[in-house]
């Protein structure tokens, strides 16, 4: 061979070589919502990139628009994401409607068991038909409905003694429902510093889904049920139960009488911002959130502490949080299970803690650790054992446009009774099964 | 010598051309010139229209597109129309149209009689009346939100003032009684300006020489006004209200930024509910139903509308 053809077969083979290369690395989109643990998912996801080669993009949609957005994405066949970090209410149309890929293949080709994930995560965020193990996500971010409230007024000499003389408790964290009711309208229209402050930020948004977030962290505790026998549709009795209305007028009495004026459409941002701008003395948010307002140079660090949504008849929260999926459309289903298989690693989700991430591994949850590496940990993990989910039916969201309208006609715009409200979601929710073919 | 455009066209076209054209009609021309705006008439609306009403017979959801479609009769409409909860969406759309409507129309008017008076500085005035229809419906809605806020919200402080009540005492976007008449100011605080100007199209439309005539009859100014202004006006203003009706039964957007539709369902309007069985609940079928009751309500008062609109013009 002579040189030059020498050459030009060496060059060939570093060509193809190249081109091979190339071929394997992908440009992947995950899409989720925008808020604070997405930013910590894009610096947890440099390691994934170094190591695979594989680029990571993102897509982030505000919380009102992302069901809208991203539920638009998946009906329309849309190949926008290869990855959707998805609401646990999506995975039975997810499932049902073909958007996202069965992953049980996958997991036993490449040893990833769901008995690694705490049962709470995998049973809301995995599984269709629920509780069966057909899995479409991997559990990827906990989360629930907790309270944080203003540590500092509750130490303060004068606050404690002025809240024993009104209730003859000590001030602290509520241990019921009705403590959490007391506290707050202690609270309410209070000088403190000379700023009038208010009781609680609650959910109460009309548009999406705020305020079936907010009651059904009451509702849960009272000991509300979708159904008398689960999977039956059956509601009658269970969804307009005696504890159900009794929890549906405790909430209304709650945005009565404990709530800062105008709050009359407010979800997340507006508790966050009513408690940062030392409005009001507790607030009910989602634990995800709870990295960043600790770290709040004027209201986290000393000047705030973290509670689980206080039980009453039982224990129960409101369970948010989603599982990580491969959209079906997606032309790039190998890489995006890579990212899913690394993602699952223990030490990755470690480090998805440590960073922000509320992992939902049990290697993280158990570690001894793991209480105490934050002060809302314990919390946590005590929320997680109670945790209880929306209707997570593919028509999930003319079930939840339904309660929206209902719970908002009753606790805001004050029509009718709990009961009728109650009643008036049965009928709603029956016409959507009906439609559906389950009645 | 130059020649002209057409000239110049005609003997650049290629003789082949040229013959062929030459043998068409002129109404064969005159469908090759309006033939692709009809194709592109059938395609956008008339398709989309005719497809809507297939649709409404149906069960179809558009996020299932694999589910099996029942042609389901009327029920669609049935439910519609026997659905307590679409005719309060209805008042409120009723309530919503009548009151900015009436509004709109009698500052706009106003205003526009006003400014048709010769002044100093008639047209920074002018200008600064016309702003709040530049603006983006998103922007005015946040805007007024702000303006609105029970504690901080310059309105209640406004309202306060000349009331004495506490600013925080009431809530134009969380009360009942209230929301419905928050809409309307902020929708009336934009649109008047459009009235306005098509208003005062209409008054700089009269000749002089009519009001010199009643001058010369020793008319009284209200006489004038009455006999001359209105009736001469009448055209722009009933334009202006059949514009208005029309774009105020389709809003949306700003209610959606003030109220998102509540509190509860007081200020759902038929095209916020219309959106959320369309593409929220996916009910393709029921919302197809739903927009052509929709359509044909509007259709069928404009229809009647524009018939007045022209009887006024041929007085």
């Amino acid at each position: 061979m002579t040189n030059s053809k020498l050459t030009a077969v060496s060059a060939l083979s570093l060509a193809v070589a190249g081109l091979g290369a190339s071929a394997q690395a992908e440009d992947l989109t995950l899409c989720w919502a925008a808020w604070d643990p997405a930013n910590a998912l894009v610096e947890l996801s440099k390691e994934f990139e170094a190591q695979s080669g594989h680029s990571m993009n993102f897509e982030f949609i505000p919380w009102p628009n992302f069901a809208d957005r991203m539920l638009n994405e998946l009906n329309s066949g849309g190949n926008l994401c290869d990855l959707l970090i998805g609401d646990s209410q999506w995975i039975g149309g997810g499932a049902e409607n073909g958007h996202y890929v069965k992953l049980n293949d996958f997991f036993d080709a490449e040893g990833i068991s769901m008995g690694d994930f705490a049962d709470a995560t995998v049973y809301a965020y995995s599984t269709w038909p629920k509780g069966t193990p057909n899995y479409y996500a991997l559990p990827a971010m906990g989360d629930a409905n907790g309270w944080f409230y203003r540590k500092d007024w509750f130490e303060r000499e004068d606050i404690r003694a002025a809240f024993k003389d009104a209730t003859g408790r000590e001030l602290a964290e509520p241990k019921t429902q009705k403590e959490l009711l007391e506290i707050a309208q202690f609270f309410q229209e209070r000088e403190i510093d000379g700023q009038t402050v208010y009781g609680a930020a609650i959910f109460t948004e009309r548009g999406s889904e705020g305020i079936t977030m907010g009651v059904t962290g009451a509702l849960y505790p009272w000991g509300f049920k979708y159904e008398n026998t689960p999977g039956s549709y059956d509601m009658e009795g269970a969804v307009n139960s005696p504890e159900a209305v009794e929890a549906l007028e405790f909430y209304k009495e709650f945005y009565e009488t404990a709530t800062p004026p105008g709050y009359t459409n407010s979800y997340m941002g507006e508790s966050l911002d009513a408690f940062k701008s030392g409005q009001v003395a507790m607030a009910m948010n989602w634990f995800a959130f709870f990295p960043g307002l600790y770290a709040d140079p004027n209201t986290g660090g000393d000047k705030i502490d973290f509670f689980v949504n206080p039980p009453q008849n039982q224990a129960g929260s409101t369970l948010g949080g989603q599982g990580i999926s491969v959209v079906a459309y997606s032309d790039k289903q190998d890489a995006a299970l890579e990212y899913i298989k690394w993602f699952a690693d223990p030490e990755v989700q470690q480090k998805w803690w440590d960073l922000g991430g509320y992992s939902a591994h049990n290697a993280v949850l158990e570690s001894p650790t793991f209480k105490d590496s934050a002060p809302f940990a314990g919390d946590f993990l005590e929320a997680m054992g109670a945790v209880q989910d929306f209707w997570q039916e593919p028509a999930y969201a003319e079930l939840l446009l339904a309660m929206q309208k209902r719970i908002h006609d009753y606790v805001v715009a004050d029509q009718g009774t709990a009961k009728e409200a109650l009643d008036k979601l049965i009928q709603d929710w029956t016409e959507t099964f009906e439609d559906e073919g389950k009645l | 010598m130059t020649q002209a455009p057409i000239t110049r066209a005609a003997e650049a076209t290629p003789p082949t051309v040229a013959r062929k054209i030459r043998g068409l009609s002129d109404r064969a021309i005159a469908w090759i010139f309006v033939g692709p705006t009809i194709f592109l008439l059938l395609a956008i609306n008339i398709f989309p229209l005719i497809w809507t009403i297939n649709l409404s017979f149906t069960n179809f959801r558009a996020n299932r597109p694999n589910r099996e479609v029942e042609y389901v009769g009327l029920r669609n409409y049935e439910r519609i129309l026997t659905d307590t909860d679409i005719w309060l969406n209805m008042q409120a759309t009723a309530h919503f149209l009548f009151w900015t409507i009436l509004l709109q129309v009698l500052i706009g008017f106003a205003l526009a009689y006003l400014i048709n008076k010769k002044f100093k500085g008639n047209d920074l005035w002018t200008t600064i009346i016309v702003l709040p229809m530049m603006l983006s419906p998103a922007v005015v809605g946040n805007f007024w939100k702000f303006l609105y806020q029970p504690q901080i919200g310059l309105f209640n402080y406004i309202i306060a003032f000349f009331t004495g009540r506490d600013p925080s005492s009431f809530e134009m976007l969380g009360q009942v009684t209230l929301a419905p008449w928050s809409i309307v100011i902020v929708d009336t605080w934009m649109w008047t300006p459009f009235v306005m100007l098509i208003c005062l199209a209409g008054l700089r439309s009269i000749p002089d020489y009519i009001y010199e005539a009643a001058e010369i009859d020793r008319a009284s100014k209200w006489r004038q006004f009455w006999t001359i202004t209105v009736p001469m006006v009448m055209p722009f203003l009933m334009l202006a209200v059949l514009f208005r009706g029309i774009e105020n039964f389709k809003m949306f957007d700003l209610v959606v930024q003030l109220t998102g539709g509540g509190p509860g369902s007081t200020t759902e309007l038929t095209s916020i509910n219309l959106k959320r069985e369309a593409f929220e609940k996916w009910r393709t079928g029921y919302a197809s139903a739903y927009a052509i009751i929709l359509f044909v309500t509007v259709f069928g008062l404009a229809s009647i509308y524009v018939k007045a609109l022209n009887k006024v013009k041929e007085r």
